[in-house]
């Protein structure tokens, strides 16, 4: 049984993971090294969970230093912030139903003051469409939104974008980076539909509760990733150079 | 600022997921260690506000004086409790560091209990209508 202390270990480069004496290491075979210490003890604790076998689909954080570490879509800053942003156009909180009259109003509801508080402390127009083109986002509302974006590091942009992907929503995933939302509301509020549907139908343990707890985690190991990478009092700035 | 609750029940859940995750030497844990830590280290001190204060949540009520209006000396740390910046983001952070672990925990419950078990073998399948599979040491020839 190794030792608490043996789990993790600090150097000049950053933080690495130490497995029965071996150096954690990435799929491209790179040292696993991490530039905050809370990150690097987090993702020792994903490994030390691990009984007889290893579940790499429940281990979120190593995945996304892995992703951080490998960047294996090679995509620089610019793409990443630009693939972010777009999903402004086909954000779920903008796509409004007009059919059945109860889930448009809990739409309504329930999106509306979201859209708010990011129109508000973006100082940006977001607005809501029926149409099946989807809401018109100005390009300044763009702009913003990329300019807001180029002030994270490149280990935080990586999260940043996987939580958008995951809860399929730019507006959302600024609610739970700027922790005006907690992860079980932007997670709800992303499956609103769902739920609505499963408050009509019922639920079915093994699909709903399942793809809950899946998005819940992703979505919670994101948000505490673009954290843990963007508090500069505790993180090493070597790794996060662009 | 994201309705959170209790700071004390976040991290009283969140440390219950850590010794859940890390089995008998939960307390050894770095990851425990480190928690515990850092929530000590933000627990609101005696002494004067800071001098910029978080406009998010407002100012508590101070402590009643008592009767003879003279200040409560038994809790000096609660006179006066603003809560910063730092508080509200660790309590963030711990409240979505337990998310995951509980969302994981689950998950992995769900997938035992429905995507885990696979295909029968031959010998189960045997088993279910009460026959033995033959013996066939030589192979099938």
């Amino acid at each position: 049984m190794p030792r608490r202390e043996d789990l993790y270990s600090d150097s000049p480069g950053g933080f690495e993971i130490n497995l029965d004496h071996r150096k954690l290491k990435t799929p491209q075979a790179k040292l696993f090294t991490v530039p905050s210490e809370a990150l690097a003890i987090a993702v020792a604790t994903e490994w030390d969970s691990q009984k007889d076998t290893i579940k790499f689909y429940t281990m979120h954080l190593t995945t996304l230093c892995n992703t951080a570490l490998d960047n294996p879509t090679q995509r620089n800053k610019t793409q990443l912030i630009r693939a972010a942003v777009k999903f402004l156009e086909t954000d779920t909180l903008c796509y409004r139903v007009e059919d059945p009259p109860a889930l448009a109003e809990l739409q309504k509801n329930e999106w509306d003051p979201v859209v708010a508080w990011a129109e508000k402390r973006y100082n940006v127009t977001i607005g809501s469409s029926t149409s099946i083109l989807g809401p018109n986002i100005p390009a300044s509302t763009k702009e913003t939104f990329i300019s807001h974006l180029a002030s994270y590091n490149m280990w935080a942009l990586q999260g940043i974008e996987f939580v958008i992907t995951q809860l399929k929503s730019l507006i959302l995933s600024m609610g739970l980076i700027d922790r005006h939302i907690t992860v079980e509301k932007a997670v709800l509020l992303s499956r609103l539909e769902e739920e609505y549907q499963i408050r009509r139908w019922g639920n079915v343990e093994w699909a709903h509760d399942y793809d809950l707890c899946e998005l819940r985690a992703r979505t919670a190991a994101g948000t505490l990733f673009v954290h843990l990478c963007s508090e500069s009092s505790t993180v090493k700035h070597k790794l996060l150079q662009d | 600022m994201a309705a959170l609750g209790a700071p004390l029940r976040t991290l009283r859940a969140l440390l219950r997921e850590l010794r859940l995750a890390a089995g008998r030497h939960y307390r050894d844990s770095p990851a425990y260690r480190h928690v515990l830590a850092a929530f000590r280290a933000h627990r609101v001190r005696a002494g004067p506000p800071p001098t910029a204060p978080c406009p998010a949540l407002p100012e508590q009520p101070r402590r009643w004086a008592g009767p003879r209006g003279r200040p409560d000396r038994r809790s000096p740390q609660v006179t006066s409790e603003k809560l910063c910046r730092a508080q509200q983001e660790l309590h963030f952070q711990a409240a979505t560091y337990l998310c995951l672990l509980r969302s994981v925990r689950q998950h992995e419950a769900l997938h035992r209990e429905y995507h885990g078990k696979g295909e029968r073998s031959p010998e189960e399948v045997a088993g279910l209508v009460g026959f033995r599979l033959p013996q066939q040491p030589g192979g099938k020839g």
